[in-house]
């Protein structure tokens, strides 16, 4: 890496490391698996860096009273194999299997992950779908944001100058629902061309709830209301997914375009609720 | 003595593993960024952003005050230097000169336009960021077919038409085939731009030892020994005070067969500022600023009988050639138009190439070089033939091949076919995918809906290059085997592997030839001061070319060891055989080490025979090879998404005899992970204003090892007689097998829908399209 010359900090508390990123100048280093490859391109070149790995705690994954809460430094992989995850909010675990490789994995963290706020990124579907809050601290305290509203355009979220990630909340997932993450890879890159993150919980022959959360297609991470109404409404699946991304805006590339990332929205939204469907109990 | 000998099993087509790999796979091979000198300066060269514009002006102040940055070279410091050399001569080739860093114009993006040195990679490039070049856009065309439009800007303003070249190759009469004809078939058919893609990228650094007036150029490269004939020629400086060395060489696929500006850079301001210098290039650079591969538009038309005989070919076609020649650039579609013909009996071939320039880097020889985009042509050709007759395609082939009793086969364009039996590997791997089953199982899956697909490719291939008639530097390559004192043999080879894996094959070769341990020969290549002159590896050449060398060598060698036997034995004739020197009249014998010490230690010497044991062969290949194969695809695409599942992967490759069936399947693995590269998913797009567009790993889509699928691999073997091992070369087959056989097995998938044709790459979008284009 041929970056800019940059002051390196480790801060060991949330405090410390808010006095260091007061001036402006300085980014939070998470797992650098985004952060990395802009400083090498030299398309981010900040004046210092500031690691949140030596922060205690912030990688903690636990549960406490019908929500879990995902430190915001904990990694892809730790997600993906941790039996919190895996018991109480499984989309979540199979959203973050399906980001890059082990490597990466092993190193990027969810906190990174939604403040970089790729469009492409994997888990927003995930986190919309699951109507997760981010927990953000900066100087003047804590507050909450929802997913849905958090992710507001490329690379762009609702956070404020100051302020750091330090965990998801998530509201457990029930056990009779069922969930279902489905990607379709870019040949390049790895990151979604378009994902797609249903839950739906059946109420007899009907669905009592539905959250269709998708990544890739456009700016940014949205919910599929429209669909996830006529889905509640018992239009069926093939109808419901038919209007995913309606109104939403596309992004497009050499690999596909916005009109292709539409469709594929929809083809994969369908294949999504099918397979949530038979996962539901 | 020994008196009872047992010979060793020979090596010849055994699965031995490869030498080379444990320092490979363990971290301890030595690449060019791995290599460090006292005093090592590090340069970063400027590269201009644009696809065309003329420089106004450079300002280097402030890069020059920043401390650490010991000098800076522009356009005007390199003048006096040679240029950039192409070694192609066809006639009336307009040729720009390649200056080695842009004058008063930049023609592409990543054009070089200066080069920063400083103490250390950090320095070089802060300061190349402050090197400050007025530019002033002008027009940039990118599109080869664009740039032959009228009123298209011109790359060289001296050559308005953007035409570099014209040529012509026409054998039989075309006229009349097309006048017997009773169909014709005709296709515009495009081979995109790919970048080669070497896992490391280009490096140099360049030592002057100013006492001794010499230089050492290590540069990652193919051709060590051409580079330091061209890079003194381009410095004016005496070639035996030039050594090259090649360290490890993490790739190359035709990229590093080449001589860039770079190289003769390096060398020149090591020379200047008196200090080791070190340039490795980064991945964006890579994709830049060395060569580009393929990049065809090709317009066919063939003709032919009722009966699917095939009477003959005419082509059109266009090379984008980019903005200047690089060594080989302008050869690489003549290469194309030999290929033409495939493996079939028509005698009738009239092509027309026009090189184009363009306002991107330049286009040269990449993993096949000119014959992928030939075979594609004529593969896809064949298929639309048979699809246009209701014909099977295996039947239409098997109808128009060249016949097994043929050989040697002179063809439509000149060449003759050493050796073949092309209906066998088809057969082989229509028996192997189980072809009737196959063709039952599509027929009730059609019924149901589903798009699959069955598409063979039967390829033919030069190999093996070649005679020096047709290789600017020559085509013969060269061995030197030393058996030292010890008994240990040291092979010192003119190709140079890099990958290829001679390290083991070659030793194969001396083990059964000498009757020696494997592991008592070391293969040395890539050192110009240690080897004697040599072309070089590419064009599948390594072993077909550089392993006949060393055959007659070990021949030589052979001969003279038999002489020390023999007086060692105390009589005439003596048999050499498994390590040992054997009088058959009285069984008794003498080791190799035995004759090895007697010829160094010289205390007695047959007849007219000089002390040491060493043998140098230059051997100069009377013909190419030819060899053939048969790939077949099973597809199935996705209806609701046009995503491409290949089911099956069956290839059958004759590559004459086969030495070493191990490395043979990576040869062939790799091969055919490049042709689904470009038949899936690879693409080097410009836009419109000549920016590359896949410009970084994230958008140019290599293919991955969770993508391939299962590749069955089997041959046949058919001897060439062109060399004395009988081996053809397999170092492109299956990059030129493959991406015809994909392409006709999806189309085959698409056919009933009355899709004909889809150019690469099979980006699922492109498919979808096709899929809802015919539901409209
Ligand atoms: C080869 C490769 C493949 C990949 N494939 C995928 C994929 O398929 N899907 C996918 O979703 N992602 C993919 N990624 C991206 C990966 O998931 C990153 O890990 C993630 O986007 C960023 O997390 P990080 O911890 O690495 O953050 P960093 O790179 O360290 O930081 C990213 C940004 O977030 C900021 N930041 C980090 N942590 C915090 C925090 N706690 N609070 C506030 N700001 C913070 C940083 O300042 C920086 O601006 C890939 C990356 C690579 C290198």
């Amino acid at each position: 890496m041929i970056s800019n010359a940059f002051s390196y900090h480790t801060p060991e508390t949330l405090e410390e490391a808010l006095a260091m990123l007061e001036d402006g100048g300085g980014k939070i280093l998470a797992g650098g698996m985004s952060l990395i490859p802009l400083m090498k391109l030299r398309l981010a070149s900040p004046e210092s860096v500031v690691d949140l790995r030596r922060i205690p705690g912030l990688k903690a994954i636990t549960e406490e009273g019908g929500a879990v809460r995902i430190g915001a430094m904990a990694t892809h992989h730790e997600i993906e194999i941790s039996p919190v995850i895996r018991g109480k909010c499984p989309l979540l675990g199979e959203a973050a299997s399906a980001i890059g490789d082990i490597q990466v994995r092993n190193m990027g963290t969810i906190g990174g992950s939604v403040a970089h706020a790729d469009p492409a990124a994997d888990y927003p579907a995930a986190l919309v779908a699951l109507e997760a809050r981010i927990r953000l601290r900066s100087a003047n305290g804590e507050r909450t944001v929802e997913a849905s509203e958090f992710f507001v355009d490329a690379f762009t979220t609702a956070m404020e100058a100051g302020e750091i990630v330090v965990a998801i909340e998530v509201k457990e997932e029930e056990a009779s629902e069922g969930f279902k993450y489905e990607k379709v890879a870019h040949p390049a890159s790895g990151f979604p061309v378009v994902g797609v993150a249903v839950r739906v919980k059946k109420s007899g022959a009907g669905i009592a709830m539905a959250r269709i959360g998708v990544t890739g297609m456009g700016p940014h991470a949205f919910r599929a209301r429209n669909a996830e109404a006529l889905l509640e409404g018992g239009a069926g699946a093939a109808a419901a997914a038919a209007v995913v991304g309606e109104g939403e805006e596309t992004n497009s590339d050499l690999y596909a375009s916005g009109e292709y990332r539409r469709h594929l929205a929809r083809v994969h939204a369908g294949r999504a609720i099918a397979a949530a469907l038979t996962r539901a109990l | 003595m020994a008196t009872t000998i047992t010979k060793p099993e020979t090596l010849f087509g055994k699965r031995v593993r490869r030498q080379e790999d444990p320092r490979l796979i363990t971290g301890t091979a030595l690449y060019l960024d791995d290599l460090k000198m006292p005093g090592m300066h590090h340069a970063c060269v400027v590269r201009s952003p644009h696809a065309a514009a003329k420089i106004r002006g450079i300002d280097t102040s402030a890069a020059r005050a920043l401390p650490g940055v010991a000098a800076i070279f522009t356009g005007a410091d390199v003048t006096g230097l040679g240029a950039v050399p192409c070694a192609a001569s066809i006639p009336g080739l307009r040729v720009p000169h390649h200056h080695l860093l842009a004058q008063d114009r930049v023609y592409y993006v990543g054009h070089p336009v200066a080069v920063v040195v400083g103490t250390d990679r950090y320095i070089a490039r802060d300061a190349a960021e402050l090197v400050e070049v007025d530019y002033e856009p002008t027009a940039a065309v990118a599109d080869p077919e664009k740039a032959l439009a009228a009123g298209a800007p011109a790359v060289h303003p001296e050559w308005p038409d953007n035409v570099a070249f014209n040529f012509h190759q026409e054998g039989g009469d075309t006229e009349e085939a097309f006048r017997q004809a009773d169909v014709v078939v005709r296709q515009r058919i495009t081979s995109q731009r790919l970048i080669p893609t070497s896992i490391e990228t280009r490096g140099v650094i360049a030592e002057w030892r100013a006492g001794e007036r010499s230089l050492t150029l290590h540069s990652s490269t193919q051709i060590p020994h051409l580079l330091r004939t061209l890079v003194a020629g381009i410095l004016g400086m005496p070639e035996n005070l030039l050594r090259v060395i090649t360290p490890e060489v993490g790739g190359g696929f035709g990229s590093k067969l080449n001589v860039y500006a770079e190289e003769a850079l390096m060398a020149y301001i090591a020379m200047k500022i008196n200090k080791p210098v070190k340039w490795v290039e980064s991945r964006r650079e890579n994709f830049q600023a060395t060569i580009h591969g393929r990049g065809h538009v090709d317009y066919f038309e063939l003709a032919a009988l009722r009966d699917g005989t095939i009477l003959g070919l005419k082509l059109k076609l266009i090379q984008d050639l980019g903005a200047y020649h690089q060594l080989l650039t302008p050869v690489i579609p003549t290469l194309s138009v030999l290929m033409m013909p495939g493996l079939y009996r028509f005698k009738n071939v009239n092509a027309d190439v026009v090189g184009v320039f363009t306002n991107c880097v330049p286009t040269d020889a990449y993993r096949g070089a000119g014959r992928p985009e030939a075979t594609h042509g004529i593969e896809r050709m064949v298929d639309m033939l048979a699809q246009e007759l209701k014909m099977d395609p295996a039947e239409i082939r098997l109808k128009n091949f060249v016949h097994a009793d043929e050989f040697p086969y002179g063809t439509a364009t000149g060449l003759t076919y050493d050796s073949g039996d092309y209906a066998k590997p088809l057969h082989k791997a229509m028996a192997e995918a189980g072809y009737e089953q196959l063709r039952r199982e599509q027929a009730a899956a059609r019924a149901e809906g589903r798009l699959v697909g069955i598409g063979l490719s039967t390829y033919g291939e030069i190999c093996a290059l070649g005679p020096s008639i047709a290789l600017p530097a020559g085509g013969w390559e060269s061995a030197t085997v030393k058996v030292e004192p010890s008994g240990k043999v040291t092979v010192l080879t003119g190709a140079s592997p890099h990958g290829q894996g001679e390290e083991t094959t070659f030793a194969q070769i001396v083990a059964d030839e000498l009757g020696v341990p494997m592991d008592d020969v070391l293969v040395v290549h890539g050192d110009t001061a240690v080897v004697q002159y040599g072309i070089g590896t590419f064009g599948s050449r390594g072993t077909a070319v550089g392993g006949s060398a060393l055959y007659y060598a070990l021949q030589d060698l052979k001969a003279k060891m038999k002489k020390f036997g023999a007086m060692m034995l105390g009589t005439e004739q003596v048999n050499f055989s498994g390590g040992y020197c054997v009088d058959e009249a009285t069984g008794k014998s003498v080791t190799f080490a035995e004759m090895a010490v007697a010829a160094y230690h010289a205390k007695k010497l047959p007849a007219n025979t000089e002390p040491g044991l060493v043998a140098t062969h230059f051997w100069e290949p009377p013909n190419f090879t030819f060899p053939f194969g048969a790939h077949l695809v099973v597809t199935e695409v996705d209806r609701e998404t046009g995503a491409i599942e290949i089911k099956r992967y069956v290839c059958v490759d004759d590559i004459g005899r086969i030495i070493n069936p191990l490395i043979v399947d990576g040869q062939v693995h790799g091969g055919v992970a490049q042709g689904l590269g470009q038949a899936l998913w690879e693409q080097a797009v410009y836009d419109e204003s000549g920016q590359l567009v896949s410009g970084e790993l994230t958008d140019y889509a290599l293919p991955r090892a969770s993508r391939m699928p299962w590749i069955e691999s089997s041959h046949t073997e058919t001897p060439s007689p062109v060399n004395p091992l009988g081996v053809k070369g397999v170092g492109e087959a299956g990059t030129i097998g493959c991406s015809p056989a994909v392409v006709n097995s999806v189309v085959d998938a698409l056919s009933p829908l009355g899709v004909r044709h889809i150019d690469m790459p099979l980006t699922p979008e492109k498919i979808w399209k096709l899929i809802e284009g015919a539901r409209a």
